[in-house]
């Protein structure tokens, strides 16, 4: 297994299939939830620069249900505050002796600084505008336990993609299983590289919506209207945001997807985010599953082992 | 207990004190420490002997079902738990010749041990199996695997049952015993010893897994 996930390309096809495997087969659905001895004696600390419940309560509860310990490095009242570097930071955490730093920054590139400098397992839970590996493959296992092929799958991906994180993990992770994503949304927030990411670029949702197996809609930040990206969020909303009309225009099979936390009303309505297609629910239980797979499969493989996955860059 | 049977287990505990000596399990070579924990393992050398035909393990298992019942006075408040994936496959044999004999549809379930081991972390992760527990409170459990050999496995598995319920006791019963017992466990119903040197695999084969019944003998293959 790679020694650290830093970006969702660190893992090729058989990489992500391996994590994904793991993950199907670490907590039946609907048996009881079981804890497991198996990465007793091992630390994981969780260093979020960024406020995050969802993901770091995550990551959490994936250790501790594999016995791990972990510990919550809360960056507001720490060190931090006090000027303290990320390299004294990583510093002090190595002292005490952790096998895995599972890191959240506004900088994108903070994690590959911080896998220079330390010996332990380094996990990108999101980097800025840059990566966010683990969300990505929770999106693939989603994916997976309703359509069992992603060769030639239809992912239409919607909103902000420029600062979306989540979106870039989601494009490249979708592309390596084979799928084929589809960027929809107000040309100010798609990027203009991304004609070079092996997608298709669009402006009309209404076009794409009944030939898509899965619609993956972006969280619109508030921030974005005031910086001018889009001239109002009742516009966005009207042209890009699904409502239970667009809705009705997806095949019966389809299904939508969030990252959460969703603004009700604005890139989804309440009505759509409640459908039985909707599986935002599902994508954060299968959070713990995946995170879960990933811990296991890292700090349970010997050191220097890197088979089943390309080696880091 | 047949006269055989305790020269084979003086035999297998005398080739164990004498290629066990200074022997260390975790310097292995992987395939090894693989099977070391009671692994199904796929044969890798040639097969230099076959201990036991389909024949032979019918009749093993059929007395096992026969020992299971005997001991517990009939098939209430049994439940087979299998090793997976053939000490599964072993287990639900076994439920059906209980059936047969009593009349009485045991439960059955699977058990993996991938997140059990005491290795993690000193070899490649083991591949993990989605398993089946049924209830076991207050149960008389049947730990079903088909070699026993260090008894890391059964270690292990009795950590997991106990992680999920609390038995009114666990037996444990296998097909085949090789010897070199590195934990304090013997089993309770053995289909057959069969001496072996470490450097020699048991392969148990089952119809249902591999096309054919049979326990085979076989050099490893040094890797």
């Amino acid at each position: 297994m790679i020694k650290h996930l830093l970006d969702i390309t660190d893992l090729d096809r058989d990489g992500i299939e391996r994590i994904l495997e793991t993950a199907a087969n670490l907590q039946p659905d609907g048996g009881a939830i079981r804890k497991y001895p198996a990465l007793r004696n091992r630390t994981v600390v969780n260093l979020f620069y960024e406020s995050s419940t969802r993901t770091r309560t995550s990551f959490e509860l994936a250790a501790k249900r594999l016995s791990a310990d972990v510990v919550n490095f809360a960056v507001s009242g720490s060190a931090v505050e006090k000027g303290e570097s990320l390299k004294d930071t990583a510093q002090t955490i190595m002292a005490m002796g952790v096998d895995a730093i599972v890191i959240r920054h506004k900088a994108s590139g903070a994690p590959h600084r911080l896998a220079q400098w330390v010996d332990a397992h380094v996990i990108n839970a999101g980097d800025g505008m840059h990566q966010h590996p683990t969300q990505a493959l929770l999106d693939l296992f989603t994916i997976r336990q309703h359509f069992p092929s992603f060769e030639g799958l239809r992912v239409a991906i919607v909103g902000d993609v420029t600062h979306s994180r989540v979106a870039r993990s989601d494009v490249q992770a979708l592309a390596t299983m084979g799928a084929e994503v589809t960027l929809v949304g107000p040309p100010t927030l798609i990027p203009p590289q991304a004609e070079h990411w092996g997608v298709t670029v669009t402006t009309d949702l209404d076009a794409v919506l009944p030939k898509a197996d899965v619609v993956y809609l972006l969280r619109m930040q508030l921030e974005r209207q005031k910086a001018g990206y889009v001239p109002s969020l009742r516009e966005y909303s009207r042209l890009w945001g699904l409502d239970s009309a667009r809705a009705s225009m997806l095949s019966d099979e389809a299904l939508v997807m969030h990252p959460g936390p969703m603004n009700r009303g604005v890139e989804i309505s309440a009505e759509v985010a409640e459908l039985p297609r909707s599986l935002i629910v599902d994508q954060v239980t299968n959070g713990i599953k995946v995170r879960m797979a990933l811990l296991y499969l890292m700090l349970g493989s010997p050191d220097g082992s890197a088979e089943g996955a390309k080696a880091n860059g | 207990m047949r006269p055989g049977r305790e020269r084979e287990r003086l035999e297998a505990a005398r080739v164990g004190l004498r290629i066990g000596a200074g022997f260390s399990f975790f310097h292995l070579p992987s395939p090894l420490r693989v099977a070391a924990v009671g692994e199904a393992s796929p044969l890798s050398g040639k097969p230099k002997a076959a201990p036991m035909d389909a024949g032979d393990l019918s009749r093993a298992l059929a007395r096992i079902a026969h020992e299971i019942l005997e001991r517990n006075k009939g098939a209430e408040h049994l439940v087979l738990v299998g090793l997976l994936s053939r000490g599964e496959i072993i287990a639900q044999r076994l439920a059906e010749r209980i059936a047969d004999i009593e009349g009485v549809k045991v439960p059955t379930g699977s058990l993996d041990i991938g997140l059990y081991r005491d290795d993690i972390g000193l070899r490649a992760p083991a591949e993990l199996k989605t398993d089946h527990i049924p209830p076991i409170d207050d149960k008389i459990v049947v730990l079903v695997d088909d070699v026993l050999y260090t008894g890391r496995s059964v270690r292990a598995a009795l950590d997991a049952l106990m992680d999920v319920g609390r038995p009114k006791a666990v037996q444990l019963a296998v097909l085949v015993d090789r010897g070199h017992r590195e934990l304090p466990i013997r089993a309770d119903y053995v289909g057959k010893n069969i001496p072996t040197a470490h450097g020699e695999e048991i392969v148990v084969r089952v119809a249902e897994a591999d096309g054919e019944d049979a326990v085979l003998v076989a050099e490893r293959e040094e890797s």
